[in-house]
């Protein structure tokens, strides 16, 4: 972990530009778009999944209160317009805060004037709810918007969970991911009403390898094998939805699983070091597989350690999440960690909030959480009480508005 | 109430839209021609002698052959209502006079037991009557015929609330408690011109542990409230009634004299959709008798009210917005009418998280078009 990140995570963020800008300058890999703050919205992919990790979320799902497909239709095309403008650290229409009839309520609420873009990406996905509601033709509908099996341990609360379609807003800045989640849901009104939300802080994953990995409530590096945006080939395989794999709308594209974890951080905290490490198999300080040196050292599954047991535990974080251990299925996590005030009984309600991005739910992060549920003994600190799966269509190109290719005529 | 004056707010909007309102007349001819037309409404039954009138003044002369209370009221598009009459008792005739001022479609409504949509009919007006159709004048029909909906409805706030009072002063308390919500209506549907009074609605309908001046108590319809709730009479019960009706004789007073602005009237809509949100959606304004959803209906249909006034208006400005007005007012009336049980509603306390859920994401669905009505009238 370099010292320009955790300086930015004591100072706030008035500095994350320039602080990103030096980690990308450090590192030889390719230079990454948000150089300039502004992330595009438009192209081959959304934006939001593998374009790096920003430190800040807020994650909206939201239920159509009509099923009018015309009407949700002209929605998209709204929040489209009102998306990509804000991304570009806009308003949501031209003199929307205050430009407008004074005796009219301002079409843009406000709070991110004078700020810039931060990095704002907005990302979109629909869920299970969304095609019977409309009506569509149930040939559209995903197979991969399953609904996802009870695993063992499961707290899920239906009022933190599901969504006919959400929205991932993310963002260098919290005021700037807000305001954009905040501006689309009122621009939605009458046609979504708002299900849940989340708000995070710092990301738990890094989804470039110019990043830094950054560390989880737990105190751990987190991610540090996850998929990145430069590794090409792999995205295709466990990431992207190839044509061929479902309906056509969705090529291109990726399912979005959300998972709110409520860590019990008080009783981790009272956990010894040696345990915490044996927990997640990986060093607390340095972040290498027991058994390593560095955090990106190769993980010896296979090793055995002086008392004749395997040196990284057979119950161990890192193994049962592992490649190796699920027949070779990897996800791309996208996580952030939040903290929801406290829980009445004096224990902060705290937490992770887990994204992936992957090309089939129930091939990928179906086998991985139901090996953690059974076995990983950090299943005795955490709880998962909400869950969502989402299928975000792919980019869009000039001309083109959310969900596009599921819904133009 | 809210919890903050708007006064001062409508105050400023009165002073800068002076220049709409400065043509005040309303020019409906007189000559409707062929005197009144004779309604009979019965409990189940609404017979208007005639389905057709020229423009300009209309009379109906409305006799109430049920057993129920009634009212009478001719709508144009949007519900918005031309004119009504109110509280027609049994056996009672009474008649609405109201101009119509443009040709077209409209619809007549008897609404025995003053519940729900009424018996309706539809009617056809001939004509145009000699007026000019400018913007100052459409304005100032609009504000008109507001000021006249809101003097109907105090003209009915003021023998209800008689009846409540009496049933208090009786020590009929199951007869004050049927009654309560049902007198409450009238005033919250015009809730906003009297907050426009600033110190008439802390007396009339404010809360227990509402701030009040050195000296004020804890008077009105709240304070009956808990008496019938949870106190029991106290000994000032009477008392309080009778100061509860002078104080909605100061309010009927008050608004005969007072001027509006289409801004008001705007305005006065969305509040009235904020007070659902803030007040009634949670439970809070009537937190002894749990009647809230009587106030959330009558809140709505002030809304409705002031929006229908400004509706040539807002026809003329933006048309698409009033379809959309109308879809979003008729999704929450019909959201209401799920939980309606006889004459009234289910009680606050009877409804489930997600009852209270899909409530307030109708109202935040109206609520929004309904914010730009100011805007489109002052565009």
């Amino acid at each position: 972990m370099n010292g320009g990140f955790s300086r930015r995570r004591l100072l706030g963020w008035a500095g994350a530009g320039a602080a990103l800008a030096g980690t990308a300058a450090a590192c030889s890999a390719p230079a990454p778009p948000v150089a300039s703050g502004v992330v595009p919205f438009r192209g081959e992919r959304q934006a939001g999944i593998v374009t790096p990790a920003q430190d800040r979320l807020h994650f909206v799902a939201l239920d159509l209160t009509t099923g009018d497909r015309e009407q949700v239709r002209r929605l998209l095309q709204e929040w489209t317009v009102a998306a990509e403008r804000m991304t570009a650290g806009a308003e949501t229409a031209p003199g929307g805060a205050v430009g407008g009839n004074p005796y009219a309520p301002p079409a843009d609420t406000g709070e991110a004037l004078g700020l810039p873009a931060a990095s704002l990406t907005l990302t979109f996905g629909v869920g299970p709810g969304f095609f019977d509601k409309l009506g569509l033709d149930p040939a559209l509908r995903p197979a991969g918007l399953a609904e996802l099996p009870h695993f063992t341990g499961d707290q899920l609360d239906p009022g933190l969970s599901g969504g006919d379609l959400c929205i991932q807003a993310c963002a260098d800045d919290p005021q700037v991911a807000v305001h954009a989640v905040r501006n689309l849901v009122r621009i939605g009104f009458g046609t979504t009403s708002v299900r849940w939300s989340q708000l995070g802080f710092g990301r738990t994953s890094s989804t470039s390898t110019t990043q830094a990995t950054p560390r989880n409530l737990f105190g751990f590096k987190d991610g540090t094998r996850n998929l990145k945006a430069e590794d090409g080939a792999e995205l295709d395989r466990h990431v992207w939805v190839p044509p061929g794999d479902g309906p056509a709308w969705l090529a291109g594209g990726s399912y979005l699983v959300a998972r709110r974890i409520r860590m019990h951080i008080e009783i981790w905290d009272r956990t010894s070091l040696d345990e915490q490490e044996t927990i997640i198999g990986r060093t607390k300080g340095e972040g290498a597989p027991l058994g390593a040196t560095g955090e990106f050292d190769p993980a010896d599954f296979a090793a055995i350690g002086p008392d004749g047991e395997p040196r990284i535990p057979e119950t161990a974080h890192i193994r049962l999440a592992s490649a190796e251990s699920l027949g070779g299925v990897r996800i791309l996590r996208r996580g952030y960690n939040f903290v929801d005030g406290s829980d009445g009984q004096g224990h902060l309600e705290a937490g992770l909030f887990f994204v992936a991005f992957v090309r089939d739910p129930h091939a990928q992060f179906v086998p991985m959480q139901r090996a953690l549920a059974n076995e990983d003994v950090l299943m005795e600190y955490i709880e998962h009480t909400g869950s969502a799966v989402f299928a975000c269509p792919p980019g869009l190109a000039q001309g083109e508005y959310w969900a596009h290719s599921l819904l133009a005529p | 109430m809210s919890r903050t004056s708007r006064a001062v707010v409508l105050a400023a909007a009165a002073a800068a839209l002076a220049a709409c309102t400065s043509t005040a007349p309303v020019t409906g001819d007189a000559a409707g021609g062929g005197g009144p037309i004779a309604v009979t409404a019965g409990d189940d039954s609404c017979a208007v002698a005639g389905a057709e009138a020229p423009a300009g003044t209309i009379t109906f002369s409305v006799r109430n052959t049920g057993s129920k209370v009634t009212e009478f009221y001719l709508y144009g598009t949007g519900d918005r209502i031309m004119g009504e009459v109110e509280n027609i008792g049994p056996g009672l005739t009474r008649d609405l006079i109201v101009e119509v001022p443009d040709g077209g479609a409209y619809t007549t409504a008897c609404k025995p037991g003053m519940v729900g949509d009424g018996i309706r009919a539809p009617f056809t007006v001939t004509g145009e009557a000699t007026r000019s159709v400018d913007e100052d004048t459409r304005l100032a029909e609009a504000t008109a015929g507001y000021h006249r909906w809101v003097a109907s409805q105090i003209e009915a706030l003021l023998p209800k609330t008689q009846e409540f009072v009496d049933a208090v002063q009786a020590g009929d308390i199951e007869t004050a408690k049927a009654l309560f919500p049902v007198s409450r209506t009238y005033w919250e549907r015009i809730e906003p011109v009297a907050e426009s009074f600033g110190d008439i609605d802390p007396k009339i309908d404010g809360r227990e542990d509402d701030e009040r001046d050195p000296g004020v108590e804890f008077t009105g319809y709240h304070r009956l409230e808990k008496d019938l709730w949870v106190d029991g009479l106290q000994p000032d019960s009477a008392a309080v009634g009778d100061r509860l009706m002078a104080d909605l004789r100061d309010l009927q007073a008050r608004v005969a004299t007072v001027e509006l602005t289409p801004v008001q009237l705007a305005n006065g809509a969305k509040e009235l959709l904020d007070e659902v949100a803030t007040g009634k959606i949670t439970g809070e304004e009537d937190r002894y008798s749990h009647t809230d959803l009587w106030d959330f209906k009558a809140n709505v249909e002030g809304s409705q009210g002031a929006v229908a006034a400004l509706r040539p208006v807002i026809d003329a400005k933006d048309p698409a917005l009033g379809p959309v007005l109308d879809e979003r007012f008729a999704a929450v009336e019909a959201l209401l009418e799920e939980y309606r049980v006889g004459d009234g509603y289910r009680l606050y306390t009877e409804l489930t998280e997600d009852d209270i859920r899909r409530m307030a994401a109708s109202v935040d669905a109206l609520g929004e078009p309904v914010s730009k009505v100011a805007g489109v009238v002052t565009s």
